[in-house]
C-alpha cells in the first residue's frame, strides 16, 4: 500500500513489486496465446468435432453396457459361466501373454545388459564403440514396440515369436540406456580397493562393480516386466500373439459380451501384477538401503 | 605405508570368526541358485514354447535379413513428404488435444481424489481407484473400442488418450496436492481468506508447477502413443505407417519411421528445456520419477 508517509525504502519495494507482477502477467499472457495458437491449430489439423463427439458418446456408453451381459442373481453361476464360456482359451492365451512378456524381459535385459558396458562412458576407451551403441539403443527403443511387432510379423509370420521379438528389441534398448547410466555412477574407489588387495580384471567387475549396480539392475527389470506385461498384452493387434488377438478378434467381429470378459481379464491381470511388482520393489530398495 | 603381513592361519581363524563376512551360508547359496536356476529353465521353455529351436525361426531370422532389412534401405518416398507431415502433424494435435482434454477433467477429480481435500474417505479411495481403472487400459485398446464408437480418425485417439491421461494425471494431480505445504493455507486462513481463496492464493500457487510440468512430460509422453494410434484405425501416422507396412512399402515406411523418432527427439528437447525453465530442475520433485523410482 503505498501512503503518502511512505519511506524511499517501501517506495522501491513497491517498485520493485510492481515490476515482478508485470514481468509475471506478461510471462502468463504470453504462455495463454500460445496455449491457445496451439489449441485452433489442434482442433482444425485434427478435425477436433463436438458434434461428431457428442453423437458418439451414446455409442460408447452403450457399448460398454453391452460388454456385462445381463446377470442375474438367481442364476449367477450359469449366466457367468455363459459368460465366461471361451474361459479355457483365453486363460491359456493370457499365460502366454505372460510368458511372452518375461522371456522379453529375460533376454532384453541380457543383451541390453551387455551393450550397456559399452554404453557407459567410463568403461570404453573408444568413443566410436560409445557412440554407435547409444543411436543403436536409441533407435531401438524409441521405435514403439508394436511398430517392431509389425515388421517381425512380416518376417516371422503370425504367432508370439515375432511378439516376443518386438518386446525384446524395446527392452534391450530401454534397459541397455538405463543400465549404462548405472553403470556410469558406479564409485571407482571399490574397484580400486580391489586392485589394491591384489585382484585381477575379474575380481573387479564381481567384487567392485557387480555389487554397486545389481539393486538397481534388478529394480528396473521389475519395472519392465509390469511394462512388457501391458505390451504383451497389445501386441497381439497386429498378429503377434497373446490375449491382444482374441480381444482384437472380439471387438472388430462385435462380440461384445467376449470383448468384456476379456477385459476384465486383463485388467485384473495388470493390476495384480503391478501390485506384486511394486511389494517386491519396496523391499529390494528396502534391504539395499539398510 | 608398510605392506602387512597376514599369515595364511590368520586369514583361516578370521574367516572361520566371520563367516557371512567372506561368503554366503551354503543356505543362501543353495536358495540364489535354486532361484537362478528355476528363472533359467522357465526362460528357456518359454523359447521352446515360442518355437524359438525351429525353423520358424531360423527361416523367419533368414528372411527378416534377406527381405525386411534389405529392402528397408535406402528410405524412399520423398515425393509424399507433405503427405506425411500432414499426417505427423495429426499425431500431435491428437496427443495436444488428448492432454488438455485429460488435464481438464482431471483437474477438478484430482481435488476428489486427495486425503488432505476430502474428509470423506470412501470417496477419496473410489476416485483413487477409478483413476487405476482409467490407467490400466492401454491407449490401443482404448483407441479400439472408440474406432468402433466414434469411427476412423482422430477422434477416436483423441478419446483413447484423453480417458487413459484422466486416470493419470488424477493419481498425479492429487499426489502433488497431497504433498502441499499446510502453512500457506492456515497463513490465508489466518488472514480472513474464505475456501475459495484458500484455494486460490493457498493452494494453486503450489501445485500449479508442478501440474504444468506433469503435464509437458505427459503431452511427450502421448507424443509417442499417438503414432501408433493410428494402427488401428484412430488417425495420425501410425495409419500410414500400418498401411505402407502391410503393403510391403518397406521404404516407405523406413521414412515414415525416421520422421516419428526425429519427431519424439525434437518433442523431448523442446519438453525438456521448457520443464526445466519451469520448475528449476527437471528431476527436483517430479512426481513422475519419484514414482518410477518408488
Amino acid at each position: 500500500m503505498t501512503g503518502e508517509h511512505a519511506s524511499p525504502a517501501v517506495t522501491r519495494f513497491e517498485e520493485h513489486f510492481a515490476q515482478y507482477r508485470r514481468g509475471k502477467r506478461t510471462a502468463a499472457s504470453l504462455f495463454w496465446v500460445l496455449f491457445a495458437i496451439c489449441f485452433v491449430v489442434s482442433v482444425i489439423v485434427a478435425r477436433f468435432d463436438v458434434v461428431t463427439l457428442i453423437q458418439g458418446l451414446p455409442r460408447t456408453t452403450e457399448f460398454i453396457t453391452k460388454m456385462i451381459p445381463p446377470l442375474r442373481l438367481s442364476s449367477l453361476g450359469a449366466d457367468l459361466g455363459e459368460w465366461y464360456w471361451g474361459l479355457g482359451k483365453w486363460l491359456t492365451s493370457l499365460l502366454n501373454t505372460l510368458l511372452m512378456a518375461y522371456l522379453a524381459t529375460v533376454l532384453g535385459t541380457l543383451l541390453g545388459g551387455a551393450l550397456s558396458f559399452l554404453a557407459a562412458r567410463n568403461l570404453v576407451k573408444r568413443y566410436w564403440v560409445y557412440w554407435v551403441t547409444r543411436r543403436v539403443l536409441e533407435i531401438a527403443r524409441t521405435v514403439p514396440d508394436i511398430v517392431w511387432a509389425l515388421m517381425f510379423v512380416l518376417a516371422f509370420g503370425i504367432g508370439p515369436l515375432p511378439g516376443v521379438l518386438a518386446i525384446t528389441v524395446h527392452t534391450l534398448g530401454a534397459q541397455g540406456k538405463l543400465f549404462a547410466e548405472v553403470n556410469e555412477n558406479a564409485s571407482r574407489l571399490p574397484i580400486e580397493g580391489v586392485r589394491a588387495a591384489g585382484g585381477n580384471w575379474f575380481h573387479e567387475m564381481r567384487f567392485g562393480v557387480l555389487p554397486q549396480v545389481l539393486p538397481n539392475y534388478m529394480s528396473y527389470t521389475f519395472w519392465r516386466i509390469e511394462l512388457n506385461v501391458r505390451s504383451a498384452t497389445i501386441v497381439g493387434f497386429v498378429g503377434a500373439g497373446g490375449i491382444g488377438h482374441d480381444l482384437f478378434t472380439a471387438i472388430q467381429l462385435l462380440y461384445f459380451a467376449d470383448a468384456g470378459a476379456i477385459l476384465i481379464i486383463v485388467v485384473a491381470t495388470i493390476m495384480l501384477i503391478d501390485m506384486l511388482s511394486e511389494r517386491y520393489r519396496h523391499r529390494l530398495i528396502g534391504k539395499d538401503s539398510l | 605405508m608398510t605392506p602387512v603381513r597376514i599369515s595364511a592361519a590368520e586369514i583361516a581363524q578370521a574367516q572361520a570368526r566371520f563367516l557371512r563376512a567372506f561368503r554366503k551360508t551354503a543356505e543362501e547359496r543353495l536358495r540364489f541358485w535354486s532361484i537362478f536356476g528355476a528363472a533359467a529353465a522357465l526362460a528357456i521353455y518359454c523359447m521352446y514354447r515360442f518355437e524359438f529351436f525351429t525353423w520358424t525361426f531360423i527361416d523367419g531370422t533368414l528372411k527378416l535379413g534377406e527381405v525386411v532389412v534389405s529392402q528397408l534401405f535406402p528410405p524412399t518416398g520423398f515425393d509424399q513428404l507433405p503427405t506425411f507431415l500432414a499426417a505427423m502433424g495429426e499425431t500431435l494435435a491428437m496427443a495436444f488435444l488428448g492432454t488438455v482434454l485429460g488435464a481438464v477433467l482431471a483437474f477438478p477429480l484430482g481435488f476428489c481424489a486427495a486425503k488432505n481435500m476430502v474428509p470423506f474417505r470412501p470417496a477419496q479411495f473410489g476416485m483413487r481407484r477409478f483413476a487405476d481403472l482409467l490407467r490400466a487400459f492401454d491407449y490401443l485398446i482404448w483407441a479400439l473400442i472408440f474406432v468402433r464408437a466414434v469411427g476412423l480418425g482422430p477422434l477416436a485417439g483423441i478419446m483413447a488418450i484423453a480417458i487413459v491421461e484422466t486416470g493419470t494425471f488424477i493419481k498425479l494431480y492429487s499426489e502433488a496436492i497431497e504433498n502441499l505445504d499446510r502453512k500457506q493455507i492456515d497463513a490465508v486462513r489466518a488472514a480472513g481468506g474464505n475456501e475459495l481463496h484458500v484455494i486460490r492464493y493457498g493452494v494453486l500457487p503450489q501445485v500449479l508447477p508442478m501440474m504444468l510440468s506433469n503435464t509437458l512430460y505427459m503431452f511427450e509422453h502421448n507424443a509417442r502413443s499417438a503414432a501408433i494410434l493410428g494402427i488401428v484405425g484412430a488417425g495420425g501416422i501410425g495409419f500410414l505407417l500400418a498401411d505402407r507396412l502391410r503393403a510391403y512399402e518397406l521404404q516407405e515406411a523406413c521414412l515414415i519411421i525416421a520422421l516419428v523418432v526425429l519427431t519424439v527427439y525434437a518433442i523431448d528437447y523442446l519438453s525438456r528445456l521448457l520443464r526445466e525453465r519451469l520448475i528449476g530442475d527437471s528431476n527436483k520433485g517430479d512426481v513422475i520419477t519419484d514414482l518410477r523410482k518408488s
